[in-house]
């Protein structure tokens, strides 16, 4: 498992140790089977059928690429199982057998978008890892710029994984881009950053706006390199609720004091969470009942309100623009006031009609 | 003769390699079937459409001295032929799910062909052998040869990811091909069509194992291992060694193309993270704690491999990729030679004894 997927194992695990605590649903405690995709996507689709198939379990919680989503979702379609999946991801998908607890497209990568705009900033430059999402949330930055009167610079792919950005970085500087939009994945933001660092141009002269960059890949890229640049996410470590207050205690008390919390995390947690919420309405564990159930199943989360759609099986979510800030907390800048219908086929947006 | 000398020379003499492979065979087609769960019964067809790859591996490696570090090449090319039939099947005339996604409005000129299941189940063979042709006439027939050869075929399985990931339109990009219904007409998540595919998985297995059983003890095979051993000597014997060589990696890759081909129904999904250099090293590996100089021991390999992947990481979640590697480890250093080797050399003590 890799490191992002641990954290966000572990917040469910915590939730469930909760949702026992207060006795458990229709008087019976939650017992959880662990099992590691490994970051292979075949093997994702393997382990979601044991369990479902073998461990006769309730419901699955998991998944992190939308590889690994695309991968398992064909399984609990045929089995007419459930899976909560906790990342945000690229939209365009709806499937009667998924709730999605983190973000789709109009509650973060919009936003992120509108934030930029406002500010000002006219001229983007898209960098990203070579995968699914970075190029589905460029085709929606441009159409998105394309009607805002923004202009889009440069657009580069990089291999998951890679950790050679002189070249990408020279061309950024030559570009001289208003805001860099990034989706590059995991490790890449490591060398991206320091790269972006060693040109002296500073985050105020030209912000980039991150959207997989959340408290426990700062600390991996380290503060110094990231300080300062924007982030776009539903959630933060800081993020003001009574609930994110105990949230944030709990992970500490049980995991240790110098562990941070993060969005994927706080999905994770919320979906174990809404789960129960919706057995407890539909009285049964049995799949059907609990997708009927679950519309309408509203919860204050750590991130604020949130309220599954029963159309879309999304979540409402607040979208929230932060900044890096020097200890390696996110500072909230910016917030959409109330939580954001989800939208994954952005049919509300006239300007995404070319994309689906 | 007692009855026990009997069953001696049945286990040490030349019968020896014919009753085993039917005890395996019946163990496959007949007790598999019946004692496994359908869950178990798709785990071990996986690991069988491995063990077609790796008895490629324990030819072209075990045999011929080519170290292929890029099987998974071939694998895909069968795969990604079988995935995309299966795609356009399931499209019935409207564009293939991903390519809808991905803002594709026409069905590209590249995958037309590929809605005609002969074709498609020709180009499971006939593209990773021509590729295989085509790789062997250039380099074999250059010498190069050892670890040269070895990160060829590496690059050539990297850049195969690069393209396929690229490709989003085309390929489906990092997602591969995926949700597939309908194999012949057939629900390919049924039980039943799963069953029909283990069997048929393992009885490609058995055919392909006795077609390059018999290419080995062939006059070519003996060509093959002399050409591993001292391939100058060949050469100045008269015969090419470039000829056997090439014609040899075709065979394997046209095996890992029959692989990739059977693994998209048992398993339902083809991406390029199955066909890159950290998959086809894997095997390479498989091969190795199997016994790469026989080629029951590069099928018990993958087979091995296999199992151990899937039990370590059910037990362990969070350590088995530690136990994988410790396997390994410990094989090679207790038995060079992989199980195949330790077989081996108990038998022949025994026989000393005897």
């Amino acid at each position: 498992m890799a490191i992002s997927e641990v954290t966000v194992r572990d917040a469910e695990l915590l939730a469930i140790e909760e949702v026992n605590a207060a006795g458990g649903v229709l008087g019976k405690k939650l017992e959880p089977v662990v099992e590691d995709g490994a970051s292979d996507w075949p093997t994702f689709a393997e382990k979601a059928t044991k369990l479902i198939a073998q461990d006769k379990v309730a419901t699955v919680f998991g998944g992190w690429t939308s590889a690994s989503r695309k991968a398992m979702l064909p399984v609990f379609e045929k089995r007419k199982a459930l899976l909560w999946y906790p990342v945000q991801y690229e939209g365009l998908e709806s499937s009667p057998y998924i709730f999605y607890t983190g973000a789709t497209t109009n509650q973060q990568i919009v936003p992120g978008l509108d934030y930029l705009k406002e500010k000002g900033k006219k001229k983007l430059f898209l960098v990203g890892s070579d995968y699914v999402f970075p190029r589905t949330a460029n085709k929606i930055i441009k159409a998105y710029a394309a009607a805002n009167g923004m202009e889009v610079l440069g657009e580069e792919y990089t291999p998951l994984g890679h950790t050679e950005y002189s070249t990408l970085v020279n061309k950024i500087v030559e570009a001289k881009p208003d805001a860099v939009f990034n989706t590059l994945n995991g490790d890449s933001n490591v060398a991206f950053f320091k790269q972006l660092k060693s040109t002296g141009i500073s985050a105020d002269q030209m912000p980039v706006m991150s959207v997989s960059v959340a408290e426990e890949e700062v600390r991996g890229i380290g503060v110094d390199n990231v300080a300062g640049h924007l982030v776009a996410w539903n959630y933060y470590q800081t993020t003001d609720t009574p609930a994110n207050e105990k949230f944030v205690a709990a992970f500490k008390a049980k995991y240790g004091a110098d562990k941070v919390t993060s969005d994927p995390m706080e999905a994770g947690y919320n979906a174990v969470h809404l789960w129960a919420e919706a057995v407890k309405k539909a009285g049964s564990t049995d799949v059907e009942a609990v997708k009927k159930a679950a519309g309408g199943v509203s919860l204050d989360r750590p991130e604020g309100k949130v309220t599954i759609d029963g159309d879309n099986q999304h979540v409402y979510k607040t979208a929230r623009i932060g900044v890096v800030q020097p200890d390696g907390q996110i500072k909230e800048v910016w917030n959409s006031g109330e939580p954001i219908k989800p939208d994954p086929y952005l049919r509300t947006y006239p300007w995404a009609g070319g994309l689906v | 003769m007692t009855a026990l000398t009997v069953s001696r020379r049945v286990l040490t003499g030349r019968w020896q390699g014919p009753a085993a492979f039917t005890a395996v065979a019946v163990l496959a087609l007949v007790v598999a079937p019946l004692l496994l769960e359908p869950f178990r019964l798709g785990l071990l067809a996986k690991y069988l459409c491995y063990a077609i790859v790796a008895l490629g591996i324990g030819l072209a490696w075990g045999q011929g001295g080519m170290l292929t570090l890029g099987q998974g090449v071939f694998f895909g090319l069968g795969g990604y032929a079988m995935g995309m039939y299966l795609k356009l099947n399931d499209a019935a005339g409207d564009l293939p799910d991903f390519m809808v996604w991905s803002g594709v409005e026409k069905l590209p000129a590249l995958w037309k062909p590929f809605g005609n299941p002969v074709f498609a189940l020709a180009m499971v063979v006939v593209l990773p052998v021509a590729v295989a042709l085509l790789l062997g006439a250039l380099v074999f027939r250059q010498r190069v040869r050892g670890a040269y050869f070895a990160i060829l075929t590496q690059a050539l399985a990297a850049a195969l990811v690069i393209l396929l990931v690229g490709q989003q339109g085309l390929t489906g990009g990092t997602n591969g091909l995926t949700n597939f219904f309908d194999f012949f007409g057939r629900d390919v998540a049924a039980d039943e069509t799963q069953r029909g595919l283990y069997l048929l998985v393992a009885a490609v297995l058995g055919a392909l194992y006795l077609g390059a059983r018999q290419l080995v003890r062939s006059r070519f095979g003996r060509l093959l291992l002399a050409v591993r051993d001292g391939e100058d000597r060949v050469r100045f014997l008269g015969y090419d060694p470039a000829t056997v060589k090439t014609l040899t990696f075709a065979v394997s890759a046209g095996m890992a193309g029959i692989a990739g081909a059977l693994f998209v129904p048992v398993v339902g999904i083809i991406s390029p993270a199955l066909l890159g250099v950290v998959p086809s090293l894997e095997l390479v590996v498989a091969v190795a704690v199997g016994g790469r100089f026989a080629l029951a021991g590069a099928v018990l390999g993958a087979v091995v491999m296999g199992y151990a992947r899937t039990y370590f990481s059910e037990e362990l979640p969070d350590a088995w990729l530690y136990l994988q590697g410790a396997l390994f480890v410990l094989v090679m250093t207790l038995a060079p030679k992989g199980i195949a080797g330790l077989a081996a050399a108990l038998v022949r003590r025994r026989e000393a004894r005897a």
